[in-house]
């Protein structure tokens, strides 16, 4: 009695037979690795003895032994029947399987994980990182040799993934592994104005990138509707803007948290404070900030994008910029910059006397005025920025620096307009999580290749990398683990594995894999494929 | 930076301004009362000091003391909620004495129930829901004839008390409320994907909190057979997903069911046949067809194979257990999307057709079901079945509800009632059916008499079910995509027909989706930006 939609039915093909509609693969790695050699011949690992070793004279010790940490606790914790709700399976007599099984090379005892780089406990993941590793599984001590931190980590990650439950024992197949991102720039875009998301679920959202090698989160602390971030300059932002004064905000040590919590594992955590528009609950406290926007010559008592003929607004932004490039470590601040309406600003005749008082005779030009304070602003203030492409399209001088965020459309052309003109690229127009259909849908996310543009290797070569975005209009804590997982695993192998790695159909049974990894590691992520299971 | 699709667009205005999309009301029930007076007066409740108060006599006291226990916890829990996320010590900031608007503290709740009723009852078909309620000077009363109707009346006294300032408050009000339809259902597929018991008893949860009155338990499909049985254990033993962690002991089922029985629900179980039973298979290949290519066979297996006599027994002693196990008068026996090709490869089943004079797949499906519904007759079951069985001509008794799911449905209802049949609705329900944003208006817009027929045959459509269909849900994204969105066609079942105004409908389930969260339902939001407090 399941009646198939159209557009569903020629997504997923559901099978009529018994069992799961896609078969899930055991021991294989999502994002799918650059190169890999598995043999049929493995390890059994115990993790009561197995363990971690780095060395001795590293110079980030606790980087690298929380991490060890982390994913010594994953892989105790998959070997536990009870935690896969398998409790009543508990007590049954051990097999021992591999004991006469001539494939059994012995007992995994421990990885041997190499740093070449210096690095220090405070180190900061930042642009470009180099995130390259090689893993050897081929005697009972192995080894992960990276040159970073960051390149440890994700191997880190692959080490852990390799390791399947076989009957009631772990497993880990010989394998040689070399592996490296495609695009440096990983990243996920998360909206906490629509609804505000409570910094646990932050805090998971992060775990779900670590497990995708995503090194990027993007921040979208503010919008029309609320402001949650609480700003030491101006708490009344938030006092009055945000959902709730006190339930509905990030604390500055909300944001500590996140930030601390993203690092070791190696995740940026990049802030967008949209200007000029989108920023009516601004308004809520510093209703002067805003444009007031006129009918018959008269004001109409609503309030359009900031005014951006006052140096007051300008001050404004300064001051609480200046606040917000302390708090965010990392390099780089996304402005905004996207859909600014204009019809306040025509409406308002003291907009229309500062234009032409100024000689600036279209609302682009307009909207680049602000954006060329804002700019310069943080210019000064050493921070590097990323735009919505709306900024970039309408003309703002922008340095080199500078990554343009590419959303509209098909975004082809402006990915292609974007690099002819030198500037870096990032791109999310395929990647949008609040765009629903039937089914799991995440095939659409999967089969959608960024450098598909026309351009020149050198153009190919600014395109970054890209952002899944999940906009939260109709998402809350309730739904938003189930919403981008495992929708936007498919954007993370897009941006780490080889563009070859395209087949949809080779990597479902690999996400039906992960998605039961993930659900065990504790992300409610639902069903890739259609009818299935998790043991 | 947001993308409108033109799909979300139609159907949700999203607000640029500051602030929730909806703004949420204080106080209002949903599904919506039939007829109910609200002044602005009002009285305070404070948990601690308010009670339920049922009649001394009452022949249900478990039923009746149960259901106080649980509205009193939701309503302590609102009040305690309301400390740990709002107030965090903050200044009471209303003089509640000062306004002359105030009736007083709410003591009680003074519930009546005229009929006799015994704490071993079932709810059942065509059972009295309605009630009165009233909240005034004099106090509150709830009214009802059958305990059913008083459940239903707490949940909406429930829903009356609101959180004002650091207080709960509840409006002075009159209420007389009743179902439109009789038949109000919650369908769940737990054979795509295995559910815990527990999601299953939120889920019951979920249903109470919107007057839904029968769960339609989709136990077995293609795919698993989660049944555990006892005449046939091998069923699930190795038709399960897993036999052991993917099961519904006894036990477990037990425990639904009584879950369900205290709040007025009815469970429904449905084993599909013939056809969505491979998983049968996996036990007992013996049940289906073998399917033939080139006169051979292919090592496939299709529907149930309805030439063999040893198939009907199979089933008798199978739906002997399960009408033991289920108490409901009704059993949902399936009978949708057979799959004739594979009977058309078979030779044996042609020389059975030709022996028995039947000339068509549909008479072969009419043959197999007929022999189901005997066996049911026999068993004093009563049954639904999928459309199918109505529209390939099985010879059906009047009792048997004709659940209508295929395409707009309003004319196989027509015909359904035509024939003087009972027609139960989901055509317009089916919960797998996504698109961007929340997307219940298409749920809230339909109307499910929408059909040419007489007001006899409009009498005959007893209800409908929302259907949570589960290839792409497991128990991660379950309950966000029932709630809010079965609250949509709750309403369309129980309030007037005029109940239909979407944007009226808006501001009230923004109010009842922060109810269900506050109640541990993980609802969705259904309006757009918003935020609950």
């Amino acid at each position: 009695m399941f009646k198939l939609l159209i557009a569903l039915s020629a997504l997923v093909v559901i099978s009529s037979a018994y069992g799961p509609a896609v078969r899930a693969t055991k021991g294989e790695v999502w994002p799918k690795l650059q190169q890999e050699e598995k043999t049929s011949d493995y390890f059994i690992v115990r993790p009561f003895t197995f363990r971690f070793q780095g060395l001795a004279d590293i110079g980030c010790p606790r980087l690298l032994d929380d991490a060890f940490t982390r994913y010594w606790l994953i892989i105790a914790t998959e070997a536990s029947l009870e935690h896969r709700g398998r409790r009543a399976e508990m007590g049954k007599k051990r097999t021992k399987f591999w004991q006469l099984d001539e494939s059994f090379l012995g007992y995994l005892k421990r990885l041997k994980v190499e740093v070449s780089d210096k690095c220090t406990d405070d180190a900061l993941p930042d642009f470009g990182d180099n995130e390259n590793y090689t893993l050897t599984v081929n005697a009972s001590v192995s080894t992960l040799s990276a040159q970073t931190i960051w390149g440890a980590l994700r191997g880190l990650e692959t080490f852990s993934q390799l390791i399947y439950l076989e009957q009631d024992a772990l497993v880990i197949n010989a394998t040689t592994i070399t592996d490296f991102p495609r695009f440096s720039f990983r990243g996920l875009h998360l909206d906490t104005s629509r609804h505000f998301l409570p910094v646990n679920i932050i805090l998971q959202t992060l775990d779900g990138m670590a497990y995708n090698k995503f090194n990027v989160f993007h921040w979208h602390l503010t919008d029309d509707q609320s402001f949650p971030y609480k700003s030491r300059v101006y708490p009344e932002l938030s006092e009055k803007g945000a959902y709730h004064p006190v339930s509905k905000v990030f604390e500055p040590s909300d944001i500590a948290k996140v930030i601390e919590y993203a690092r070791v594992r190696g995740i940026r955590v990049i802030p967008e404070f949209d200007t000029p528009g989108h920023t009516s609950s601004w308004g809520a406290s510093h209703p002067e900030l805003l444009t007031t926007c006129y009918s018959n010559n008269q004001p109409n008592g609503n309030l359009g994008p900031m005014d951006p003929s006052k140096d007051t607004t300008y001050d404004f932004i300064n001051n609480l910029f200046t606040e917000v490039v302390g708090v965010f470590p990392d390099s780089y601040f996304h402005i905004g910059g996207d859909e600014v309406d204009f019809s306040c600003w025509q409406s308002n005749p003291d907009i229309t006397t500062f234009m032409s008082d100024n000689n600036i005779s279209s609302y682009e030009g307009l909207e680049n005025y602000f954006i060329q304070h804002v700019v310069d602003l943080l210019d000064k203030l050493n921070s590097k920025y990323l735009v919505w492409e709306e900024v970039f399209v309408n003309g703002v001088t922008l340095p080199n620096t500078t990554l343009v965020h590419v959303w509209r459309g098909e975004g082809f052309d402006t990915l292609r307009d974007v690099t002819k003109a030198g500037k870096y690229g990032v791109f999310s127009s395929c990647w949008y999580l609040d765009h629903l259909s039937s089914g799991s849908d995440w095939q659409k996310f999967y089969e959608c290749e960024p450098l598909n543009f026309d351009g020149t290797d050198e153009q190919k070569k600014l395109v970054l990398g890209g952002e899944a975005c999940m906009w939260t209009e109709s998402v809350n804590e309730y739904n938003v683990m189930p919403r981008v997982w495992p929708r936007a695993c498919a954007t993370a192998e897009k941006l780490w594995s080889a563009e070859s790695v395209n087949d949809f159909g080779a990597a479902r049974p690999r996400l039906e894999e992960h998605v039961c990894r993930l659900n065990l590691r504790g992300i409610a992520a639902q069903p890739p494929n259609g009818p299935g299971v998790c043991l």
